[in-house]
């Protein structure tokens, strides 16, 4: 019986008329890979927020690790983000004036301790142990991403969290991170990626579809998944 | 290991400055004028009573001092004197000697004086001419009014004449023939000496009215060794110290009466207040300035890095980590604003004292530590309002895609 490690149960937000989400009911177990898809405004954002404890639901509950986090305030949440949650981010988000492995080491800086060695380890598992000096200006588009993917599970989080994380990213790049990702669910890492993008929609192991702040799929794509 | 968190504090504070350095110039400019301004103005503050004080000896003698009774002031009194008073305070020492002597057979006073210290003295008497000294003692200065009565002017002679010190006067005598009367004048009780005009002494007071010359010359005409009538001092000091120094006259060398002048010393000290006062109104201003440039500065660091700051919330920072990393960025602000100030400071305040005392100033040492501590706590205290901007500042609504 697998581990469930997030549950959403009749998650609806909803800003003064508008449901950027409707009754979302959702189960994902550890080490899952899933991927959100859908138009853009179906709430897409809405709802990776909510699971990455970056806001809250106006209806409904939001099982995380075995806890409630529907009504917690934003200093339990910060803290559960820190300890839970790893984030990737369309436009990355580096600070600009500190180096590769210093944006690593930021996110050891806030969850516990910095620890440059376990840094430019993780930077080495993205392939960029010889760009750890670099400023983030001074990275490539698709280095950026990885310095983030790094910063994200520097922490062990329980679920690695993107919002269209290729969105910015040509052809190859989106490849290379891809590749990441798969190799990161190999070694047990629950991963939920927002795209618009079918390539990456289609590697995961399974498939939600997302559409007025509606579920209206939820694909099984065990069949093909590792295929592709 | 709490050290290794706070290497990381100090590497994420410094290389934001050092990193952002072109965005912060004008932060460490405003900051640093400001330093500038109140280290030079502090440092002028406590020269000004020094400053102020020799600038005040060009309105004249400010203490007097008179024999008592039967006591004479004698030159070994003038040396005590300038020991008790310290040399280095005195701006001008002169003693007086007032003799009756006549001229065209009408009495005048004589005031024999060491005279290169009573132009010291008095710097605002006007001079036609040349101030007397001691080389050439048959060169004397004469009042206005003694001059317009005799109708002397510079380069001319006229004669003193008059009996010798503690020796009768025998007075003309109408039945003896002008010749008798002369020979009698000429005789070894009596003195007469022919005097050139050197200077012509105005004041619009009583020294109008008298002939300034060398003492020394005085003396021996009228065959006597040296002693004062009074003592005109130009001292370098308040109200204050001068009463102090009174004191301790009154008590060291028995038998002399120094008198402070009131008049000068009160308004020396009125004008010295007044001026501390207004530059610790500049003072203020100038901190108060200060603070405002830096919350400005700092209120547009914090919208300008509004997601910097949504990130580090992202990745789990609490509010008060954050805010306490751009507090730390304000206080490098202040420390390195405060200290290139501290130098800049001195450097103006010597400008000042040159251009307006004419003189260099001493630098206070202290000043260093105070200044920068002083524009430290402003940055951090201009830094409050900005920095608490953080805690409206939502990840999810900054990060935001799209
Ligand atoms: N803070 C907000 N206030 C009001 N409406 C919002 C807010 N955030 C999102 N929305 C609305 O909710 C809907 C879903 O937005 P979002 O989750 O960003 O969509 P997606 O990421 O799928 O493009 C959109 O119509 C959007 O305009
Ligand atoms: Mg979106």
């Amino acid at each position: 019986m697998p581990k469930k490690i997030l549950e959403l149960q009749n998650v609806s937000k909803i800003y003064g008329e508008l449901r950027a989400l409707s009754d979302i009911n959702l189960t994902v177990n550890a080490g899952d890979w899933l991927s959100i898809m859908g138009p853009s405004g179906s709430g897409k954002t809405t709802m990776i927020n909510i699971i990455g404890c970056m806001d809250t639901p106006s209806v409904g509950k939001v099982i995380l690790d075995g806890v409630d986090i529907s009504r917690e305030n934003a200093a339990s949440l910060t803290r559960i983000r820190r300890d839970k949650i790893g984030l990737i981010f369309q436009q990355f988000h580096l600070i600009s004036y500190l180096t590769a492995v210093e944006n690593v080491m930021v996110a050891q800086y806030y969850h516990s301790m910095p620890d440059e060695a376990e840094a430019l380890e993780a930077l080495a598992k993205v392939g960029l142990a010889e760009r750890a000096g670099h400023l983030p200006a001074q990275l490539s588009g698709g280095e950026q991403q990885r310095v983030c993917i790094a910063r994200a599970l520097i922490n062990s989080p329980q679920i690695l969290l993107g919002d269209e994380p290729t969105g910015n990213l040509d052809e190859e790049n989106e490849g290379i991170v891809v590749d990441i990702f798969r190799r990161l669910h190999e070694e047990g890492v629950t991963i939920i990626i927002v795209t618009h993008d079918p390539e990456v929609g289609d590697v995961a192991q399974r498939k939600i579809i997302l559409e007025h702040g509606k579920i209206t799929g939820d694909i099984d794509q065990s069949a093909t998944f590792g295929k592709i | 290991m709490g050290n290794k968190r706070f290497k990381m504090y100090m590497k994420m504070v410094s290389s934001s400055l050092i990193r952002r350095a072109s965005r912060l110039v004008i932060a460490v400019l405003a900051i640093a004028i400001g330093a500038t301004i109140l280290s030079g103005l502090v440092t002028i503050y406590y020269d000004i009573p020094e400053q102020l004080g020799r600038e005040f000896r060009s309105y004249g003698a400010n203490m007097i001092i008179l024999p008592e009774g039967d006591s004479t002031i004698t030159r070994e009194t003038l040396n005590s004197l300038r020991e008790i008073i310290g040399v280095n305070r005195i701006v001008g020492l002169a003693p007086y000697r007032y003799q009756t002597v006549k001229i065209n057979e009408q009495p005048y006073i004589i005031a024999g004086t060491d005279l290169e210290q009573a132009e010291k003295n008095s710097p605002f008497w006007y001079i036609e001419g040349s101030w007397g000294n001691s080389q050439d003692t048959s060169s004397v200065m004469v009042g206005h009014e003694i001059a317009e009565t005799l109708g002397l002017k510079l380069g001319d002679t006229f004669r003193v004449q008059g009996v010798k010190y503690g020796e009768q006067a025998e007075a003309s005598r109408q039945d003896l023939s002008a010749k008798d009367n002369q020979k009698r004048d000429s005789a070894w009780q009596n003195f007469s000496r022919i005097l050139t005009v050197k200077g012509i002494v105005s004041t619009g007071g009583a020294e109008e009215g008298f002939i300034f010359a060398d003492v020394d010359m005085l003396d021996e005409l009228i065959g006597d060794t040296f002693r004062a009538d009074v003592v005109e001092c130009s001292i370098a000091a308040n109200a204050q110290e001068l009463s102090e120094l009174s004191e301790k006259i009154t008590r060291d060398i028995p038998g002399l009466m120094p008198r402070a002048v009131r008049r000068l010393t009160q308004s020396q000290d009125i004008v010295l207040g007044k001026l501390q006062a207004l530059v610790l109104l500049v003072t203020v201003v100038v901190l108060i300035i200060t603070m405002i440039s830096v919350y400005t500065t700092m209120m547009a660091m914090v919208a300008e890095r509004r997601r910097e700051i949504a990130l580090k919330k992202a990745l789990g920072a609490e509010n008060k980590l954050v805010m306490s990393e751009l507090l730390g960025e304000g206080v490098l602000l202040g420390f390195i604003g405060g200290a290139l100030g501290v130098f800049l400071g001195f450097e103006f305040a010597l400008r000042v004292s040159l251009n307006v005392f004419g003189r260099a100033i001493n630098f206070q040492a202290a000043l260093i530590p105070v200044t920068i501590a002083v524009f430290i706590i402003i940055t951090v205290l201009a830094s409050i309002i900005p920095v608490r901007k953080v805690m409206d500042i939502h990840p999810a609504i900054v990060l935001k895609g799209e």
